[in-house]
């Protein structure tokens, strides 16, 4: 399993997007933090980068590189492995080929410019999105053979969590604002890792409104021990669930 | 008025109080002494039960001298004019929902100076009722108040008049500073920390002055109403929490100046309603929750060269009509350009967002705030104005930061 791992994240470090991916995140936030007059500034404009663009990367990328080793995948199969630990060698080595991307290109300019709590939220929750993704690809391009509709549904994927989601959330909130909706929406906004992750975020620079009315709601909520507690845990389930999926059905599969 | 009791001194009568002198009650002190005299009172612990100091007197504690009213009296009831306490330990006042007990209370008179005192565990701090010309100055009260109802404020004003509160230090009362009825009165140096309700409280108080004071982490900040002719300066307001607490709230407060002062990490820095003809010039609004939310009601205020940083909002407001006018302001988050460089942006700034409308309508929306959705549409509204009110911009906006 190890050599697999070992050779999956070789082959990626090699691979000329995952260092484009890499030498782009970190020439954005060094030209934010740079850029922007106080670096608490940069963390909201890079903040809202990395939310669009950790999990497109991470999902379409993943999927595409799933099945441009099918035929390498085909040749594992054939050989006696346990198909699970194939299944698992190629995540592992997936996400923390994203991860060490998104360390190097985020996490040092972040750890230079902005050391601080609000800076870690955001180291966290970039590798927390990697991973996630990274995750949805797999279960997609098990799903799904035919390579063109597989990345189609990867797109889409994204853009449900990256847009459509808040879109449905606001429609929701319209329709039962007469309601005290605030608790549904804590349990709502869990539906969407994306969201998680940004809401983090606010409470770190926008704590001053987050301390207004519902605000102290979702601060009630996601400040706490046990609040935070429930997130990492939903958060390390969107991670699981996925690829576990995948997993069972990677084992069934005919190639 | 220190003048006019010390020249007194020098003719008058010192009667000095202590556990080993003489005299060692201060009440009888004051039925000894004449108008004019000065008691000191030495150091030590005196239960006196209510001490009514019905006469010309300066009463002085040498080495902070406890005056316990054990939670059932009130310790000083001064009903005379031309009265000093001065560097007394004040704690325990007696606790009641019928009457105003207060460490020290001023019953109908003028002239009264209460000085270096330490207010402990009383109902109400310092009262004033009624009276004229008085002057508190650097004390220290404090109180531990679990609930609005069971505790008093720390320096109460009704129906007074030319008031001087001077460089206090108020903790832990409901209000710290509440004036009603209370008219040319100078507040200045004082400092309003973590009282259960307001940090400052006014209304129906006219012509007063509020002047290097501090406010901070009060229950709901600072809150002022009904009030003609304020005048704010220097004053610092900073972390006033929560969906109740505004670092100012301006309640009809009209033809007021509001300059030069600094409002820090509050939910909402100032919240105008019904206010009219106020002027704010050079205040910095940094990190608030709401540098401004000004509600339709509000009419012909200026906002002058004041500084916006890293608010989450700049303005908001609940109508589509605005009749205030902002200009030359400098707003962190403008994005135009000045081709002349003449300091001065080229294209106006809208502060407010749309987001920031629909907010106000419906706050759990906050939960959606930096989403790329509400992104885009704030941007497509900033382009195309529909929802936000036209007429509430800035049509100068500063280039650089002003210096306040």
């Amino acid at each position: 399993m190890n050599k697999i791992i070992r050779y999956v994240f070789a082959d990626l470090l090699k691979n000329r997007t995952i260092v484009i991916y890499t030498l782009l995140l970190f020439t954005l936030s060094i030209s934010i933090f740079n850029m922007e007059s106080s670096s608490e500034k940069g963390l909201v404009s890079l903040m809202n980068i990395i939310l669009f663009v950790v999990p497109l990367v991470s999902i379409i990328f993943s999927s595409i590189y799933l099945y441009n080793s099918a035929e390498f995948i085909n040749l594992l199969v054939s050989q006696p492995l346990q198909r699970q630990k194939i299944w698992c060698s190629l995540f592992i080595g997936l996400a923390s080929a994203m991860c060490i991307s998104f360390l190097l290109g985020v996490g040092i300019p972040t750890l230079l410019f902005e050391a601080s709590l609000s800076g870690l939220t955001l180291i966290g929750s970039g590798l927390f999105l990697s991973i996630i993704f990274v995750s949805v690809a797999m279960l997609i391009s098990v799903w799904i053979r035919d390579k063109s509709k597989g990345i189609g549904l990867a797109i889409l994927l994204w853009l449900y969590f990256a847009l459509l989601f808040d879109a449905l959330v606001l429609f929701f909130l319209f329709q039962f604002s007469d309601y005290p909706i605030e608790n549904a929406m804590v349990a709502i906004s869990m539906l969407n890792p994306i969201d998680i992750c940004r809401i983090f975020m606010l409470l770190q620079v926008d704590l001053s409104a987050m301390m207004g009315y519902t605000g102290a709601i979702f601060r009630d909520f996601f400040g706490t021990g046990t609040g935070m507690a429930i997130t990492a845990i939903i958060m390390a389930l969107w991670a699981i669930i996925p690829v576990a999926l995948s997993i069972r059905y990677f084992k069934k599969k005919d190639l | 008025m220190c003048l006019l009791v010390s020249s007194g001194m020098t003719y008058a009568a010192t009667i000095t109080v202590g556990k080993d002198r003489p005299i060692q009650s201060i009440n009888k002190a004051i039925q000894m002494a004449q108008d004019g005299d000065s008691i000191l009172v030495e150091a030590g612990y005196y239960d006196e039960g209510n001490i009514r100091v019905d006469k010309k007197l300066a009463i002085i504690g040498i080495n902070k001298p406890v005056i316990d009213g054990k939670k059932k009296t009130e310790p000083f009831s001064i009903r005379s004019p031309y009265v000093l306490i001065q560097g007394f330990v004040i704690k325990s006042s007696g606790h009641s929902a019928m009457n105003d007990i207060a460490g020290v209370k001023i019953y109908n008179t003028h002239h009264v100076t209460v000085k270096d005192n330490v207010l402990e565990d009383n109902f109400f701090g310092i009262y004033a009722q009624n009276s004229k010309h008085c002057q508190f100055i650097n004390n220290k009260l404090q109180a531990y108040g679990k609930a609005e109802q069971l505790i008093g404020n720390g320096i109460h004003g009704w129906k007074s008049d030319s008031l001087t509160i001077q460089g206090n230090i108020i903790k832990g009362h409901r209000d710290g500073i509440y004036l009603e009825f209370v008219t040319h009165t100078q507040v200045e140096n004082n400092l309003s920390d973590s009282n259960l309700r307001y940090g400052l409280h006014f209304m129906f108080s006219h012509d007063n002055s509020y002047i290097h004071n501090t406010f901070r982490a009060n229950g709901a900040g600072v809150a002022v109403m009904y009030t003609n002719r304020v005048t704010m300066k220097h004053n610092v307001f900073e972390e006033n929490w929560g969906d109740a607490a505004y670092g100012l709230l301006l309640k009809d407060i009209s033809d007021s100046e509001i300059t030069n002062n600094r409002f820090d990490r509050n939910t909402t820095a100032i919240f105008m309603e019904g206010s009219n003809r106020c002027h704010l010039e050079h205040n910095e609004f940094m990190g608030n929750g709401w540098a401004l939310k000004v509600q339709a009601s509000c009419m012909d205020n200026t906002f002058f060269h004041n500084n916006f940083f890293q608010n989450t909002f700049d303005v908001a407001t609940n109508g589509s009509l605005s009749l205030n006018t902002f200009k030359k302001n400098y707003w962190d988050k403008y994005e135009g350009y000045d081709i002349d460089r003449d300091g001065v942006g080229d294209i106006p700034y809208r502060p407010v967002s749309l987001f920031s409308m629909l907010v106000e309508r419906y706050p759990t929306a906050m939960i959606l705030f930096r989403s790329f959705m509400v992104t885009l549409f704030d941007r497509t509204e900033r382009l195309i104005p529909s929802l936000t009110p036209e007429s509430l911009k800035d049509d100068q906006p500063l280039m650089k930061s002003v210096k306040v």
